[in-house]
């Protein structure tokens, strides 16, 4: 059982926690002047880095939004960010 | 001394000689050679897909100058570590064309290859546990006997019948309504699979090279010409990647992204006991599914970790889930004592059907993205893509699974279609 520090809450269970996708992904704007091709690449192409990563949980109980930096072989977190401005 | 003959064969006949001569006349069943220079196609990755594309490369197109790199050992990835089940209750079209296909070869294969793959065909029933789920049961037979696979909807008797020691009490927390039956399913020997292919593609000349990790790829002009190796740099015609939960490795070196990410899958078995479960049983409600080893060991799986990961060993709430799954169906399983847990890493794609076609680097073809479920699919995934790889044109059964549905939008929506996670 691993546990995961919300910014809001501290440590809790892995299981209240659920993935929200990679950071840094920008939805391409206006809608009507995006090509199919980026706007699949920006439904569907992730990536998928082994070793350190940057991605946005939420924590279920509290609904803090916030960007966890870890690694995907060893699961060490090294931080954990609320995305909220304060 | 005369040396005692090698056998090239394997039959009864054999096993029966060598065991009356201490087992000392088996040949080695594939060589280990050092990697040539340049051959016409490489494929990275010695897992079954990887292997089973060279055998067909060899025997389909007369492709000999063939290279496997394997990084570890082949099969070690998640053909080594899979719950070895095989069945084709997909719901669209393009899926049964892939995995019946599959299904047949899999009926011939250990005869083809010579090899005893110790495929079973002990069917796989998908239980439903209410009357809306029944209709989603018998929709789902439906669709699989119009795309021309067996199927049949089983009432609540006809899954007891096949499964006497599934939790019938009325306590059940999910109810046996009925289910989706297939009876050509069935499991098999996964490293059998990895083996049998490995052996019969070295016979028909190709190079497996084990202990050999590719760490990049020799891009000329925009093509991909080879790659680099940690036994030097390896040329080839064609490319294939065939490395499953790696394969968002191989797109970053290459300078490319998919719509893969990579999770644990774990699974486990308990010690061996007398035979007392001879199919496959899958809960809709627990999403845990089961069936007995031919050892006897009670072989049991579930859903992904929901952490995204390449750690290949599985978390404690995931296990905690699938064995509460599995003592809500089975109650008597309570006693068993469980043996082994593993995980493997797999590709997770958002439509759970797999990538097979160009990638965006000419020269560079993809065979990733099966998930929880490309085992079933390796003979026919190694009849796809050698035709990729020896044409450089889609075959028909694989163009559905072009990475470009995820421009046009036509997905191949598995996971919505049939619910299926594995
Ligand atoms: C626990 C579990 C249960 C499963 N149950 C089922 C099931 O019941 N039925 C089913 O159909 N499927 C099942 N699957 C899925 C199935 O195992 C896979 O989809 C299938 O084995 C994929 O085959 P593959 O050859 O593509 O991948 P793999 O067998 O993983 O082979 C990929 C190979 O690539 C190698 N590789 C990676 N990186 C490099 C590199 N840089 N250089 C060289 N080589 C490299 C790896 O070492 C590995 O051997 C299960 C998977 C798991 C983990
Ligand atoms: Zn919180």
């Amino acid at each position: 059982m691993q546990l995961f520090s919300c910014p809001f809450c501290g440590p809790r269970d892995e299981t209240e926690f659920t993935f929200g996708g990679e950071a840094g992904k920008i939805r391409p704007e206006p809608a009507p002047e995006v090509s199919a091709e980026d706007w699949s690449k920006y439904l569907h192409r992730v990536g998928n880095p082994r070793g350190a990563t940057s991605e946005i949980w939420v924590h279920q109980t509290c609904g803090e939004y916030f960007l966890m930096e870890r690694d995907t072989v060893s699961h060490v977190v090294s931080t954990t960010n609320a995305l909220r401005k304060s | 001394m005369q040396p005692p003959r090698l056998h090239k064969r394997y039959s009864a006949l054999s096993l029966l000689r060598e065991g009356l001569r201490g087992h000392s006349g088996w040949q080695q069943a594939w060589r280990s050679p050092e990697p040539k220079p340049a051959y016409d196609a490489i494929i990275i990755g010695g897992g079954g897909q990887g292997l089973a594309t060279a055998y067909y490369l060899a025997k389909n197109h007369g492709m000999t100058k063939v290279a496997v790199i394997e990084k570890g050992w082949i099969g070690g990835g998640n053909t080594g570590r899979n719950t070895a089940t095989i069945r084709s209750n997909y719901f669209y079209p393009e899926s049964v064309a892939l995995y019946d296909y599959s299904l047949k070869l899999y009926e011939t294969l250990g005869r083809e290859l010579n090899y005893n793959i110790m495929f079973s065909q002990r069917g796989v029933v998908t239980v439903a546990h209410s009357d809306a789920e029944m209709e989603i049961a018998a929709r789902i037979v439906n669709a699989m006997q119009i795309n021309g696979t067996d199927a049949e909807l089983f009432s609540r008797t006809q899954v007891l019948e096949k499964a006497p020691l599934l939790n019938s009490g009325d306590e059940a927390r999910y109810p046996i309504f009925g289910g989706v039956w297939q009876g050509r399913a069935g499991v098999a020997r996964h490293d059998a699979v990895a083996w049998g292919y490995a052996r019969a593609a070295d016979a028909r000349g190709v190079d497996i090279i084990q202990d050999c990790a590719v760490t990049g790829f020799l891009i000329e002009k925009g093509r991909c010409v080879g790659v680099e190796t940690s036994k030097g740099e390896i040329r080839a015609e064609a490319v294939g990647i065939a490395t499953a939960g790696n394969s968002g490795v191989m797109a970053d070196m290459a300078g490319f992204t998919l719509p893969i990410k990579s999770y644990s899958l774990q699974a486990m078995v308990s010690e061996p006991v007398k035979p007392c479960l001879d199919t496959v049983v899958l809960y809709l409600g627990t999403g845990t599914y089961m069936f007995q080893s031919d050892k006897g060991e009670i072989v049991v799986g579930g859903g992904i970790d929901r952490i995204p990961s390449y750690a290949q060993r599985g978390n404690p709430p995931v296990q905690a889930t699938v064995l509460s799954g599995m003592l809500e169906m089975f109650p008597s399983f309570a006693q068993l004592k469980m043996l082994r847990q593993w995980a493997g890493v797999v590709d997770v794609v958002p439509d759970s059907s797999p990538i097979i076609g160009p990638s965006p680097v000419p020269g560079l073809y993809l065979n990733c993205g099966w998930g929880t479920g490309g085992f079933k699919a390796i003979p026919a995934g190694g009849v796809v893509f050698a035709h990729l790889l020896a044409t450089g044109e889609h075959h028909d059964i694989s163009r559905p699974f072009d990475l470009d549905r995820f421009r046009t939008g036509r997905l191949v929506d598995e996971a919505a279609g049939s619910g299926i996670a594995h």
